[in-house]
């Protein structure tokens, strides 16, 4: 071969070689390389290319502070610098030292009347709002007490052109003795501004360092973590219960006639017309309904553009309602204000709000996931409307039309609840209150029935338990409740009662060994079966030895405040002057510290249960600790002769009660019944010394939406041969009835909610051998 | 790898023919060729080997390359206007949303650039080991575009990630410069540690304009709701160390670690106080800083002053304290979390990581600074059970979105995708996973209202060739108050069902759908012919049941609608000697099936049993012909968790005239292929969901001493 080719030869593969080494290399750390490759050569000591980069931060950065550094002191006051009420935050506009106890709202007193004798005005929104705080348990008369202030001038209403507009409010703040820069305030308010701008913060007064909760707040305006927003509502909105929400039925695939429907005003010219201004694009007469009108305020013919006709015309053919009850999902486009009354209408009628309002912040956004149960749009792109909502899955519709009504019937239904839901969420922004997880804000029955002060853990509460995976503890507690207090001896039915508890399987179901292991590993304290006697009767305390032998079950005594002659020695060691706070029939059902577990078996002296009766009712309660499981059914019907409720306990093919004489229910209610049933419902039971286990009852379906549980046969439960009760006085149903009536109107509906099945034991009078059943005491009980 | 070796199979033979030359250069040229052969096939392989990753790297790699030897230099003119940073941004002004019309999100990176002053030759930035790994993250994810223009969000290749480190007067003119900036519409800004001293703002103050901050130290002050997104400060001491098991509370000997070095000093000093007043020493763990000046390592302030390794010793604490310094966000949130330790934080005000996704309440302690003195006694009134939701929450979040810088980039963006696309974003539900146990579920069918009354039901009745026994059936419920209509599924495919005119004339709805192929889930597939919501599955020749039985079980499904509520029941024992499940038909105490020849469902779940069944349970059920209801009573528990409700005492079908139970006639070979199905279902699900119940459902004056006549349902009773 040529020495010539020879050296090309070489150089070219030199060449080659070259290229091939460094071109590998770029490869090599061509950053695109799968991690499994990575992690190879990491495991070979194969430096990561970050590796050799130095980090961002350093010792230096962490290191301790010089006691005396300045720099310290005064960063730490950088933070505090900012004042000014348009800053505002909890830590420094408000005052939580008048909070730490309890949670109080003080409302200022009506102004004087005027130099012409005339009241100061006030709406009727207003009104009903300063109603719901009175009437409510937040509510304090003691100004020293209180926690947070709400004014009585009526704020709602700040459009210097609307007749509700309130005069003068600077002097009329500046009037008030408590007002402080507005510390500790609520100013509440719905519409701001007036044309033509609609300036979302020109209230006519300055609201200093007062909390605002107001409606279509935008993202800019609104306060993180200080302001509330809250929805806008009508003038016929109602003080308390409401309407339910409209949808029904729950059907799948929710088969609406549109899919997409709006109809409304529009503005034609100026701030916040030009979204609707081109809703027409969007209709198209099948699917899609969009009607505007221009046909509103007085000089509307001399600002109409040409599609006015036009519009008008189309906009007469659709009905509100029906398009409202038909929709699938309704557009809730922004007005002269970013929030319309519609949101809240579309929310009732279960039709799923698509809001077209940009920046505005959904009432309670800072609670309440809108993700479950609102779709959103963005006013920029609106021609996407349409694919945004075709593109949106059968499953989806049916989740979140069936959020709408949950959150509507928790929170928006009537001004009662948008307020208390207001002040929740101030409430749980004070260092001591629990803060609810968003899945108790977001599930019913929601926050306002889920005191976060009875426990720290969902786990511990009857709802969801399905949802979380668990079962509710097991075990419960026995409370019979003495009214009688009849001597005690081997035939006394107190006596036979506490014997039957005694014989619970469930005394020794749970091994002692075996829940200790159990609740190691679940870090829960064991419990027991137990007895708690509520001794409400005027006779003394029978002596210790008199009660039969409970063996290992706890037995406590709790003398109530009733029974004054109740002798510590005659009482069990237990024994303690219950609560003073209120005695009265109320007290069975306090959440006294005894009871331990979920389940409370409650029991007047005088029932007759046998212990399969019993232990059969606890095991359908475990299946369903949200309700009321028991044996005395009773029902309420609407008597339409009187024009109100009728309560009955005869025999009816259906029943909306199950009397806690003999029931089990959760621990909670115990605990909502005393601290968050309203006073006048209380008081209306303390003085008619009857009527709690109603009471109970409809709280239990007010939080559940469902009837109690009936189980098997029994329906008389009273031992008859005591006599003496006051069962057998005709006045008190009388009184139960009228109870009935008072305690729907407070409640403003009647929770109650009718059944018509009872739960049996499975082969419960089925003609086989009595030793295959389980629960035989039962078969033996007629009704 | 077969081609590589054909190609070395040639080679050989070259060498061959021209080995009888004697000139030894010839033998080393060749040699050297053959080493190029070699060399050249091995990269041929190695090429082709990875052919696709070749081509899309080199794609890639045209756009950007992350490799730091490729760095350009940029000279950057000092004279440009400053903007200072837009407060007033939000979502729906700032970002261009024009530009992010595409079906998904994408991010363009700047290639690395290093940007240096035209007079000082200052370098206004250099790149951390860090934001590197964040640019890769970006890079490899699912986001990542080499194409701006198809891109709706822009990420500088600019390290901002730390104010101390960086040239605040150069990076504000190295954005400037960057191609797309357009006043940093639809930019992204990372960055850890903002501020200087002696103000150390919140922000960093550099002139980002309208750009979107991604920062690690915002207070609510700062933080522009909904448009910037609120990021974890990492920790470069977690880069080595690898995610913790889960400890539980066992270990975890000190109620509450102090063992942040840079808190303030008058948070400290209570602090201080508070562990001399601490009742036992085990309730507070003091640390500070070592001698050596490590932070690996945290000495006890106390007498003797213990090293301790860190962070591993906040595993030995149930809650670590995480406190204001000079900046407010602090990597020591990370690295308690990364210890399974709960967070106890007391900086008021601070915006935490991913704010508006995750529901820090359930996994860490707030206090208000001017509380810290009493943080012991609120930490103390805190349940055990509390305790471990929370750390099982800490662990979840931390393994979730906050391991690595990966995992933290990553989740930043699908904060910003759930809000530009927000039809796709996740409820925060599904963020937080409240479901973290197996058994925890959502009941699809959560509307608590009774369902209506006057809608009733439809009945679906699965039938072959029975006509005989289907017209009975059909006769008897079209009496039936509350039917609707009846749907009859004919599953024959050889023959025609009969005509409309031969059958049975009701006053009801009947229609007849004739199915393709012969399969048992046609009963449960969502017909849009059925407008209920409740269905009654019913078998052809199941001809017993009465009137009021079925109208009874309707009114008990209106109370129970997420449930299934049916006639005849079975139920699930486990079986110690073979260790397996097994199906029994006996009557006995419990029961945990109710089969869907005779029982009333949501429409919903034939949806789900058609379309979201897990697994292959729906082909295994069709190719054997068997189990169907077995699986449908599967799917409802384990959604819902939910037992089954028995209706009336109802026993006997398949042959009324029979004395005893079905066993007699029952053929063993069909048990033992049922309680495989239920052995197979179980290890699909992972579980058994199945719920044993002890109660049947009645009518409220079932058996009772009372009038016929004024009992609403008086034909039940009978097996």
């Amino acid at each position: 071969m040529q020495a010539k080719k020879r050296y090309i030869l070489v150089f070219v593969s030199c060449a080659f070689l070259a290229y091939c080494y460094f071109g590998v290399y770029r490869l090599k750390v061509a950053p695109h390389r799968p991690r499994r490759a990575q992690h190879e050569s990491a495991k070979d000591g194969g430096v990561q290319p970050y590796a050799q980069l130095p980090s961002f931060m350093g010792y230096e950065h962490r290191r301790p502070l010089s006691n005396d550094s300045n720099v310290a002191a005064s960063a730490a006051g950088a933070h505090r610098r900012k004042q000014g009420s348009a800053a505002c935050r909890m830590e420094t506009c408000f005052d939580f030292t008048k909070c730490y106890d309890q949670f109080l709202v003080y409302v200022y007193p009506p102004e004087p009347l005027n130099s012409l004798g005339a009241a100061p005005p006030s709406s009727a929104n207003y009104q009903k709002i300063l109603t719901a705080i009175q009437e409510s348990r937040y509510h304090t008369s003691d100004p020293a007490a209180a926690c947070l202030f709400v004014l009585g001038i009526d704020t709602l209403d700040r459009d210097s052109l609307s007749e509700d507009y309130v005069r003068n409010v600077p002097s009329r703040l500046a009037r008030l003795s408590h007002w402080n820069n507005g510390r500790n305030h609520i100013i509440f308010n719905l519409y701001s501004g007036t044309w033509p701008d609609y300036a979302e913060h020109s209230l006519g007064f300055d609201a200093g360092e007062a909390i605002l909760a107001k409606a279509s707040m935008s993202v800019l305006q609104l306060r993180h973590g200080f302001d509330v927003s809250i929805p806008l509502f009508h003038k016929q909105f109602p003080l308390r219960a409401g309407a339910t929400g409209s949808v029904q039925s729950n059907n799948f695939p929710a088969n609406k006639k549109y899919l997409l429907a709006f109809k409304g005003k529009r503005y034609v010219h100026g701030i916040g017309s030009e979204t609707r201004n081109s809703l027409f694009h969007l209709h198209n007469g099948r699917d899609m309904v969009m009607v505007t009108t221009c046909r509103h305020g007085k000089s509307w013919r001399e600002l109409q553009d040409n599609r006015c006709d036009e519009d008008n015309r189309e906009y007469d053919r659709y009905d509100y309602e029906t398009l409202l009850q038909n929709s699938t999902f309704c557009l809730v486009p922004r007005g002269r204000r970013l929030g319309s009354f519609r949101f809240l209408e579309a929310l009732q009628a279960g039709c799923i709000p698509v809001l077209l309002s940009n920046a505005w912040v959904l009432p309670f956004e800072s609670k309440i996931d809108w993700k479950q149960a609102a779709i959103w749009a963005d006013e920029r792109l609106l021609l996407q409307v349409p694919d945004i909502v075709r593109s949106i899955s059968a499953e989806r519709i049916f989740a979140l039309r069936q959020q709408t009504q949950v959150l509507w019937e928790r929170y928006f239904g009537s001004i009662e609840k948008i307020v208390f839901t207001t002040f929740e969420i101030i409430r749980e922004r004070l260092p001591d209150y629990p803060v609810r997880s968003s899945l108790v804000w977001n599930s019913a029955p929601g926050a306002l029935l889920t005191l976060p002060t009875f426990a720290d853990s969902s786990r511990f509460m009857p709802f969801q338990l399905n949802a979380l995976g668990v079962e509710p503890r097991h075990n419960y507690t026995a409370v019979v409740y003495v009214q009688i207090g009849a001597a005690l001896g081997p035939n006394a039915a107190l006596y036979k009662l506490v014997r039957t508890i005694t014989k619970s399987q469930f005394v020794d179901r749970v091994s002692t060994e075996e829940c200790l292991r159990k609740s190691q590993r679940l870090l829960m304290s064991c419990f027991h079966l137990q007895i708690l006697i509520l001794w409400a009767a005027d006779r003394p305390l029978p002596l210790k030895k008199r009660w039969p032998p409970t063996y290992h079950i706890p037995l406590h005594v709790i003398a109530l405040g009733g029974s004054a002659r109740a002798s510590p020695a005659a009482g069990s060691p237990t024994a303690q002057s219950g609560p003073e706070a209120r005695p009265g029939i109320s007290q069975r059902f306090l959440p006294y510290e005894e009871i331990q577990t979920d389940a409370v078996l409650s029991l007047d002296e005088d029932a007759i249960l046998n212990t399969d009766e019993l232990d059969f009712a606890y095991t359908v309660w475990r299946d369903f600790p949200e309700r009321i499981v028991g044996y005395p059914a009773r029902a309420h019907f609407w008597d339409d002769s009187k024009n109100a409720w009728g309560y009955t306990s005869k025999w009816t093919n259906y029943y909306s009660i199950v009397l806690t004489g003999a029931a089990f229910y959760h621990r909670y209610y115990n605990y909502l019944y005393t601290n968050w049933l309203s006073l006048l419902l209380l008081k209306t039971v303390q003085q008619s010394s009857n009527c709690e286990d109603i009471l109970m009852n409809l709280l239990v379906s007010h939080v559940t939406r469902k009837p109690p549980i009936k189980v098997t046969q029994r329906k008389g439960y009273k031992d008859r041969e005591t006599g003496r009760s006051p069962w057998n006085d005709p006045d008190h149903f009388i009184q139960r009835q009228s109870c009935l009536n008072t305690f729907a109107a407070v409640f403003g509906y009647m929770p109650l909610i009718r059944s018509n099945l009872r739960m049996d034991p499975m082969l419960y009078r089925d003609p086989v051998s009595n030793l295959r059943k389980k629960y035989r005491q039962i078969e033996l009980v007629g009704s | 790898m077969t081609k590589c070796k054909g190609l070395l199979g040639i080679e050989p033979r070259n060498i061959n023919t021209f080995h009888l030359k004697e000139n030894i250069l010839n033998i080393l040229t060749y040699t050297l060729l053959t080493i190029v052969v070699i060399c050249a096939i091995w990269l041929f392989c190695d090429i082709s080997g990875h052919r696709d990753r070749f081509f899309y790297s080199k794609r890639d790699s045209v756009a950007l390359d992350l490799s730091l030897s490729h760095t350009q230099e940029v000279l950057l003119r000092s004279d440009s206007e400053y903007r200072g940073r837009n407060v007033n941004c939000t979502f729906w002004d700032c970002l261009n949303i024009y530009k992010c019309e595409h079906d998904t999100l994408k991010v363009y990176i700047y290639p690395l650039q290093e940007f240096l002053d035209e007079q000082s030759d200052k370098v206004a930035t250099t790149l951390s080991s860090e934001y590197f790994q964040i640019l890769e993250a970006v890079l490899n994810s699912r986001y990542y575009t080499s194409n701006p223009n198809e891109a709706c969000l822009f990420l500088p290749s600019l390290d901002l990630l730390n104010q101390d480190v960086f040239d605040k007067h150069l990076a504000g003119p190295a954005l400037a410069s960057l191609n797309f900036w357009d006043r940093g519409e639809n930019h992204l800004i990372f960055n850890m540690l903002p501020g200087n001293a002696p103000t150390y703002n919140t922000i960093l103050d550099v002139n980002v304009d309208n750009a979107i901050v991604l920062g690690g130290g915002f207070d609510s002050w700062t933080y522009r709701p909904g448009f910037d997104v609120s990021i974890p400060v990492w920790s470069p001491l977690l880069q080595q160390s690898s995610i913790l098991p889960a400890h539980t509370t066992t270990h975890r000997k000190y109620l509450l670690i102090v063992a942040q070095l840079n808190l303030l000093p008058q948070h400290l000093r209570s602090l201080r106080e508070l562990s001399r007043s601490a009742s036992s020493a085990e309730q507070l763990l003091l640390l500070g800083a070592c001698e050596n000046r490590e932070l690996t390592s945290r000495c006890s302030t106390m007498h003797h002053a213990k090293r301790w390794d860190y962070p591993r010793v906040l595993a030995r604490g149930k809650f670590c304290f995480v406190g204001r310094s000079l900046r407010i966000g602090q990597p020591d949130l990370l690295e308690a979390m990364s210890q399974n330790c709960i967070p106890v934080l007391a900086i008021d005000n601070f915006v935490l990581p991913f704010e508006d996704v995750i529901d820090w309440s359930l996994a860490v302690i707030r206090i208000r600074e001017s509380e810290i003195h009493s943080v012991l006694r609120k930490l103390q009134s805190i349940s055990n059970v509390k305790v471990v939701e929370m750390q099982k929450q800490v662990q979840w979040l931390y393994s979730n979105y906050l391991k690595d810088l990966k995992s933290i980039t990553i989740t930043a963006l699908e904060v910003l995708e759930s809000r530009i696309f927000p039809l796709q974003a996740r409820s925060s539900r599904k963020w937080n996973a409240i479901s973290k146990n197996s058994h925890s579920t959502f009941n699809p069918l959560f509307l608590t209202s009774l369902a209506p009354k006057s809608q009733g039901f439809t009945a679906v009745i699965l039938t072959y060739d029975r006509v005989e026994s289907l017209f009975l059936l059909i006769q008897k419920l079209a009496v039936v108050p509350s039917l609707q209509s009846i749907l009859v599924i004919w599953n024959n495919q050889r023959k025609a069902p009969p005509h409309l005119s031969t059958f049975p004339t009701i006053a009801k709805p009947l229609k007849i759908i004739q199915t393709r192929e012969n399969k048992l889930s046609n009963r449960f597939y969502p017909y849009p012919e059925i407008e209920t919501e409740a269905i009654l599955t019913i078998d052809d020749d199941i001809i017993m049941l009465t009137s009021d039985e079925l109208d009874f079980g309707y009114e008990l499904w209106r109370e129970f609608p997420d449930h299934i509520v049916g006639f005849p029941s079975r139920i699930h024992v486990w079986d110690n000697a073979t260790m397996r499940w097994h199906y029994e038909s006996e009557w006995t105490n419990q029961i945990s099936m109710v089969l869907t020849g005779a029982a009333f469902h949501h429409k919903y779940w034939s949806h789900m049993y058609t379309y979201a069944m897990p697994g292959d349970i729906k082909h295994w059920v069709d190719d054997h012909m068997n189990c169907e209801d077995i699986a449908m009573n599967f799917l409802v528990a384990n959604i819902t968790n939910n037992p089954p409700i028995k209706v009336t005492p109802r026993k006997k079908f398949k042959c009324p005239e029979c004395t005893n139970t079905e066993m007699l006639s029952a053929d063993l070979n069909h048990m033992r292929e049922r309680s495989a199905c239920i052995d197979r279902f179980s290890k699909i699900y992972g579980r058994m969901p199945l719920r044993t119940v002890e109660f049947r459902a009645d009518p409220v004056l079932f058996r009772d001493n009372f009038p016929d006549k004024l009992k609403r349902y008086n034909d039940i009773g009978s097996l």
